[in-house]
């Protein structure tokens, strides 16, 4: 295979990680959600660990979209 | 490769010297004042005028000095349930952190493209966000190891670890404990960076397909621009939401380095 076309296809598989921290970040908001309503008052402590959780789990898609972003433009 | 016809995604991120001082140097480095620099300007003049205004301490506050104190009092709030009472003396430090991200995000994506200039978001460089996370990381060791000296180590092993256990945990605590610097730099300017390419691209298909016709500029071009405009309402949550994280995280490290386990 042509490895400029190699680069290419291996950006596109990268950004498969990009769709992946989709579904952690959906999954953290979605839990936190699904447990605050079934207790409200206690919900508002937790938003520190709810960022928390939003951060670990969106930094792996920002890695991957750095992943594909080398690919294209630097490798 | 990698445009959209004439649009150079990327473009936007090139860092050029102004006012003439291209050749400027200082033992032999380049010290020219560039766009970066700018708009770092602009952001801390911004951020210093904002928190002036609101320096009256009136004690019926009115609208500017209700403004500064609701950002202050989050911070310290912020500081006070991650780090305790320790946290209080930090407050300065994660508050200017703070509105410094969250001014240049918001400058950033200012629509002052329609009266010609060109904002540039300097935090979309790890150059920035980089150092801007030594800062903390820094605080972090110096707090660290004035406070508890070598028993600062004991923040590698977790309480209670079994004795056969602590020469596995010990470097993988370390190497999580040293990646920090580079996750919190990577997080803003990789967040940022992204979202003005996605703007960008997007921009590019509406000027490409409506100069490709007016069938292809009503069918792609004006969907994409509606799509823009909810990107850029995401863009300044974004914004927001990054800012936040980092002091959040700043605040999580200071507690570390006050309070070990």
């Amino acid at each position: 295979m042509d490895a400029e076309a190699a680069k290419l296809i291996g950006a596109g598989l990268a950004a498969i990680g990009a769709g992946m921290a989709a579904l952690g970040v959906g999954n953290v908001f979605g839990s936190f959600l699904e447990s605050a309503l079934r207790n409200p008052s206690a919900a508002d402590g937790q938003q520190g660990r709810l960022f928390i959780g939003f951060a670990a789990a969106e930094l792996l898609g920002l890695l991957a979209f750095v992943v594909s972003m080398i690919l294209i433009f630097v490798a | 490769m990698a445009e959209s016809g004439k649009i150079d995604p990327m473009h936007q991120f090139q860092i050029e010297p102004m006012f003439g001082t291209d050749n400027l140097s200082l033992g032999g480095y380049n010290i020219a004042f560039t766009n970066s620099a700018l708009w770092m300007v602009i952001t801390a003049v911004l951020l210093w005028v904002f928190v002036a205004g609101g320096m009256k301490r009136q004690l019926v506050p009115g609208r500017w000095q209700m403004a500064v104190e609701y950002f202050t009092g989050f911070i310290n709030k912020l500081l006070l349930e991650n780090a305790g009472e320790a946290g209080k003396k930090y407050v300065p430090y994660v508050f200017s952190l703070f509105m410094f991200i969250l001014l240049a995000n918001l400058l950033g994506l200012m629509p002052i493209g329609i009266f010609g200039l060109h904002p540039f978001t300097f935090t979309s460089h790890f150059t920035v966000t980089g150092v801007l996370a030594i800062l903390s990381f820094s605080i972090v060791l110096i707090v660290g190891f004035w406070k508890h000296g070598l028993h600062f180590f004991s923040l590698f092993v977790p309480h209670g670890t079994p004795l056969p256990m602590i020469p596995v945990i010990f470097p993988i605590e370390l190497v999580s404990f040293l990646v920090r610097p580079f996750s919190l730099g990577l997080r803003l300017f990789v967040a940022m960076t992204a979202g003005h390419v996605l703007l960008k691209v997007l921009a590019g298909f509406v000027i490409n397909s409506t100069n490709a016709g007016l069938g292809f500029g009503a069918m792609v071009g004006i969907p994409s621009f509606v799509l823009m405009i909810g990107i850029s309402a995401l863009e300044m949550l974004v914004a927001v939401i990054q800012a936040y994280v980092f002091a959040l995280l700043t605040s999580l490290y200071i507690n570390d380095a006050e309070h070990l386990h």
